[in-house]
């Protein structure tokens, strides 16, 4: 069995197990669409507004990027780790190359999928708009950015149990949301706020996706700061995963 | 015969514990063999060894002549996952099927299905069967691969006797048709219904290695309680192997032979009183057998309890 093949069908299952428990997703998918349609829609100075409007929908999709990878890595990692289906599926001949991949595309579709909703209503119900291959630009611009994220939820799901996770992953999905003026537009922020902002890889993910679906000008702090966290973020994953192999047989 | 598992010197630490101590053995196409040993004994570690989950402290675990961390040497070996493991939320037959899938050889669902008595389960979520039904699932899923060599652990706890027996004649009927099966239990009842050769295990060395019979003859020790004031005189008889004080005065001795052990009590003139005998239990029987193992080592080293079948 080829580890694409392996990979394919654990993403298969993977998602038919998420399916049976919609309620999940939909938590996921729903909430940056209802945040989008509650707080953006109604102020018509901000949906009025093309460049404004369209902002704020890519403002929600990291958002969107952003709850999706903490809670799906790192809550389906937690609780993986307390249950003993898992190292029965160490005994299959499957790869972990195979596995972490079936974890990716898995993750990364319903990801895609909470895009949906909030493109959707950002372009019928609001001014936001851009060419079709600068949308389509954005959504690998936002995979890139989503990086960090995704490491992230790998570190909390090795490093605590799922009940932890759960509160861990709120904080910080609601922290960078705050602090990456995912909710409300860094130009309202004080000075300070906004020196700290640059800080968050929400932030930095903002600015990315916004610099390739409405052009201008790129600072050097987005790229060098999604850079710094991905080598950050993947350094602990990777010696957190080495940790929990040692204490998880212990 | 081909040899499927070879230990070589195995030792396995978890920080201050040694679950295996300098384990060597080998695990031949053919027989079932059964893995006994109280908790804790390391009948668990040894799987996981040959699973590709743990690694030795030092030793070599070679299966199928190669190491069992490569996904490549474990296409032949099948395993069960614990019944409170499988997904919830999916069905039988797909769990079936997702197993299924990384196996180049692997039995359709169905055919599966039938032959574990899971047919009119395969639409329903694993979530909702009874715990034997989804130990059932967890023992047919370490076949659907066609594996060489089945590895299963405690295959039966808490099910009922029929449901027992059941599972048993599966096992059996797939040993028939080419697949080498190692058991671990600490129910003698199913070592005796399945295995051939009988290994146990106890705290992590190897102190039995042979056929069935013989190992039921050192584990079958029978129980004699009585109050005597000369205990001393009782362990000097011939067939008493143990014996230990009880709270209230008498005594327990652990005798390979109930009637002859009677016999040579009442010949020997030593007064007694309140005689009772019963079985010993397993866990009894594994205590005697450790207690005694020092001997049982030197014959391991000396390549008595080494060898394959």
């Amino acid at each position: 069995m080829s580890t694409v093949t392996l990979a394919l069908t654990h993403t298969k299952y993977s998602l038919l197990e998420t399916m049976r428990v919609p309620i999940a997703v939909i938590g996921s998918v729903a909430f940056p669409a209802f945040a989008l349609l509650l707080f953006v829609v109604p102020q018509r100075a901000v949906a009025d507004n093309a460049e404004f409007a369209t902002q704020a929908v890519i403002s929600l999709s990291v958002f969107a990027v952003l709850s999706n990878s903490l809670f799906n890595f790192g809550l389906n990692i937690s609780e993986a780790r307390e249950k003993p289906w898992d190292p029965y599926l160490r005994t299959l001949p499957v790869t972990g190359m195979a596995r972490v991949l079936g974890y990716i595309f898995s993750i990364g579709l319903i990801g895609i999928a909470s895009l949906i909703p909030v493109v959707v209503i950002g372009g019928l119900l609001t001014e936001a708009n851009a060419p079709l291959w600068r949308v389509l630009a954005g959504v690998l611009a936002l995979a890139v950015a989503s990086i960090p994220f995704m490491l992230i939820g790998i570190c909390i799901g090795f490093s605590m149990s799922s009940k932890a996770a759960i509160a861990v992953v709120q904080v910080v999905m609601f922290g960078f949301a705050f602090a990456g003026g995912l909710f409300l537009p860094p130009m309202l922020f004080a000075p300070w706020l906004n020196t700290l902002s640059t800080f968050f890889p929400s932030r930095q993910a903002r600015e990315l996706v916004i610099w390739v679906v409405q052009g201008g000008e790129l600072a050097p702090w987005v790229w060098i700061g999604i850079l710094a966290w991905t080598a950050v973020m993947l350094v602990l994953a990777l010696f957190l995963f080495r940790r929990d192999e040692g204490r998880r047989f212990n | 015969m081909t040899t499927l598992v070879k230990l070589d010197h195995v030792t396995r630490r978890f920080g201050d514990i040694t679950a295996l101590d300098d384990v060597s053995l080998e695990i031949g196409s053919g027989r079932i063999v059964g893995l006994l040993g109280p908790n804790g004994a390391g009948k668990t570690t040894l799987l996981s060894l040959v699973q590709g989950l743990r690694r030795a402290s030092s030793g070599t675990v070679e299966l199928f002549g190669g190491n069992p961390a490569d996904p490549r040497n474990r296409m032949h070996l099948g395993s069960t996952p614990q019944e409170t493991a499988l997904p919830p939320t999916l069905r039988v037959g797909e769990v079936i099927d997702f197993v299924g899938a990384h196996f180049e050889n692997a039995m359709s669902r169905d055919a599966l299905a039938e032959e574990f008595g899971l047919t009119e389960l395969l639409r329903r979520q694993t979530g909702a069967l009874s715990g034997g039904q989804k130990r059932r699932l967890s023992v047919a899923l370490a076949f659907v691969g066609r594996p060489r060599l089945v590895l299963l652990d405690e295959p039966t706890t808490g099910l009922d006797v029929d449901a027992r027996r059941a599972l048993w004649a599966a096992v059996r009927r797939q040993q028939d048709a080419g697949a080498t099966v190692v058991v671990t239990s600490h129910y003698l009842e199913e070592i005796e219904a399945l295995a051939e050769r009988v290994i146990v295990i106890g705290e992590g060395r190897v102190i039995v290695d042979d056929d069935l019979t013989t190992v039921l003859s050192q584990v079958g020790l029978r129980l004699l309680r009585f109050t005597t004031p000369a205990p001393d005189a009782v362990r000097a008889l011939t067939g008493v192997v143990d014996s230990r004080p009880e709270h209230d005065g008498s005594c327990t001795f652990f005798v390979q032979d109930a009637d002859v052990a009677v016999a040579e009590l009442v010949r020997s003139d030593i007064p007694f009183s309140g005689l009772t005998v019963r079985g010993a239990t397993l866990e009894e029987a594994f205590l005697t057998l450790i207690a005694d193992s020092p001997k049982q080592n030197d014959a391991a080293t000396a390549g008595v309890s080494t060898r394959g079948i």
